[in-house]
């Protein structure tokens, strides 16, 4: 079959909303794309793990400290579900990974912000959860397979624990003064990061229009963002705190909430390496890399070493 | 006590002055669990393959979820304001009952999985025991905690075999491990007040009998791992169940404890 035929029966598959499978003949550019987002994805989930990993030996109480570990264990779960997406592409994880650590590869530009007390716990499951669960439902429907798949599940990981976020928040709501500035502080800093989760202005975003071509993204990161806009404006409402914007309004014309500018230069800085801990976050990763290399050699060692019996006392039993 | 005199004042159980056995021995366990559970945790993020990371954490939220049982038991003997809160996170360190082991730093992979082994393999022939407890909560929270720890158990047993029979690297550093932990073992078999008087009721474990399993156990492994034993006449430190640690206890608690500390009385 000639490219253009198999092309064409892509097209139609896209067209018809029937995922695309591994074994399926996809374009070049299709396969780049998603394993640069779905690698890049993954990367997020185990970076993630580190600002919040930072409060797990603090936490305030054995409640939230389980319940602190058990969401960010389930971080690396979603990591690995990632991974093994991004392996039926035909990349292996350890290529991946090497992508992360030489800087190739990114990861999403939240996870770069310090977290400073223990409140930002509460505005990373409500704020950074939950932008990520606006992108997360639309992938549910992207057109290839195991994508999808894997967005289904860690959706539904993902909603508990931006509920799990959102209760941290109303706890401090109604705590002591202290607890209530640490509340709206934690908001504070973490509500422009969280917009510019969704990326650039669809005018400034490069892979935009083809990855919603290919069904990759069904909607536009600035569709996504004033959903969440609206959607947190409401919320907030419930915590008595407000959202360090002022020109935050509703607008009754339209139907949802205006807001003020992103400082894009913030964003383009912290996407390129200039954020507040880019370096630690790469180091950190690194390390553990290395550090745990001698641990995979063994591992992979002894695993010889009983294939190797295992095969002798075959032989001998034959 | 000074830490006593300071308790007394506030509104929480000056555990220490308790004149039940069974609270002490609830808190040692809960302690136990607690101060691993913490440790284990700090690999959270740093692990050195993402499954093996998920395995250390999981074992983490494990022994916290024991921890917590034991520690509302204790709670409730003791009645009043206290809470597994108010035990974990207002009491100083020497008031905590932890095994000298547990609160051990994590060193490497072989240090943290060694730790693990050593304490998982006593955890399970404790639970064994104490699931036939007279006292009906500890019963209870034991046959709830022994299927956790049989999975810590054979995770732990693994990788002490894997590292011991691994690459030459892994072996020096199961070494060094062992070189390092066995002096912490000694103190699992040496009974305390509280653990004679406990036993002596039929609500504890025997520890003579946990001693000859765990000896049997680590001796079964370390040969699969090609591991030495360690000889017989190796000093053993001992000092945790009766509040006398090593200078790590200190920092893991303020580390632990901070929050509550600042923000005394506090909903979170």
């Amino acid at each position: 079959m000639q490219i253009h035929d198999l092309e064409k029966i892509f097209l139609d598959k896209i067209e018809r909303e029937i995922k695309i499978e591994p074994r399926d003949w996809m374009p070049d550019a299709y396969r780049k794309t998603l394993v640069r987002q779905i690698s890049q994805h993954a990367h997020s989930e185990i970076v993630g793990m580190l600002p919040e990993g930072n409060w797990i030996s603090r936490a305030p109480s054995l409640k939230r400290k389980a319940i602190l570990i058990a969401k960010v264990q389930d971080e690396a779960g979603h990591g690995l579900y990632l991974y093994s997406a991004t392996e039926t592409l035909g990349t292996s994880r350890e290529e991946t990974i090497n992508d992360l650590h030489s800087g190739k590869a990114k990861y999403s530009s939240i996870f770069n912000y310090p977290t400073l007390t223990w409140a930002d716990m509460g505005a990373i499951g409500w704020l950074v959860d939950g932008a990520a669960i606006m992108n997360q439902v639309m992938l549910c429907r992207t057109s290839y397979g195991p994508y999808a798949r894997a967005m289904v599940r860690i959706c539904k990981e993902e909603s508990f624990h931006q509920r799990q976020g959102f209760d941290i928040l109303y706890t401090l709501s109604k705590g002591s003064r202290e607890q209530k500035d640490m509340c709206q502080d934690a908001i504070n800093r973490w509500w422009w990061p969280s917009l510019m989760m969704f990326g650039p202005k669809d005018s400034d975003s490069t892979h935009s229009d083809q990855s919603m071509k290919w069904k990759v993204k069904r909607m536009t990161n600035d569709e996504l963002r004033q959903r969440f806009i609206d959607m947190i404006a409401e919320q907030v409402k419930v915590l008595g705190m407000i959202l360090p914007d002022p020109n935050l309004k509703w607008n009754e014309s339209g139907k949802h909430y205006d807001f003020g500018e992103i400082n894009w230069g913030e964003f383009w800085n912290v996407v390129k390496g200039n954020g507040p801990c880019n370096k630690q976050r790469i180091a950190a990763r690194k390390k553990a890399w290395e550090e745990g290399a001698w641990v995979r050699d063994a591992a992979a060692a002894y695993a010889e070493k009983r294939k190797a019996k295992a095969q002798k006392t075959e032989l001998e039993a034959a | 006590m000074a830490t006593n005199h300071l308790i007394n004042q506030s509104t929480y159980q000056p555990v220490n002055l308790s004149t039940s056995q069974l609270i002490n021995y609830t808190l040692f366990l809960a302690d136990n669990a607690l101060i691993l559970g913490q440790r284990n945790s700090e690999w959270c993020g740093h692990g050195p393959v993402l499954e093996q990371d998920i395995a250390i954490t999981n074992i983490s939220l494990d022994l916290i979820g024991q921890a917590r049982n034991f520690y509302q038991y204790a709670a409730s003997q003791i009645g009043g304001p206290a809470t597994e809160d108010s035990l974990a996170y207002l009491r100083t360190e020497r008031e905590f009952k932890n095994l000298l082991l547990v609160e051990q730093p994590n060193g490497d992979w072989a240090g943290t999985t060694l730790r693990q082994f050593f304490f998982s393999t006593y955890q399970y022939f404790l639970y064994l025991q104490l699931q036939n407890s007279t006292d009906e909560q500890l019963a209870a929270i034991a046959e709830k905690a022994l299927k956790e720890v049989t999975y810590h158990l054979r995770w732990s047993s693994e990788w002490v075999i894997r590292l011991g029979d691994g690459t030459e690297e892994s072996k020096d550093r199961m070494l060094a491990a062992i070189d390092e932990l066995w002096p912490f073992t000694g103190e699992l078999f040496l009974p305390s007040a509280f653990e004679i008087q406990v036993a002596k009721e039929i609500v504890g474990a025997d520890v003579a009998i946990i001693q000859k399993e765990w000896q049997k156990k680590v001796a079964s492994v370390f040969e699969e791992a090609t591991l030495p034993l360690p000889k017989d006449d190796i000093y053993m430190q001992r000092g945790g169940k009766d509040g006398v640690h090593t200078e790590h206890l200190g920092y893991i608690l303020a580390e632990m404890q901070y929050l509550q500390r600042t923000y005394p009385g506090c909903a979170w």
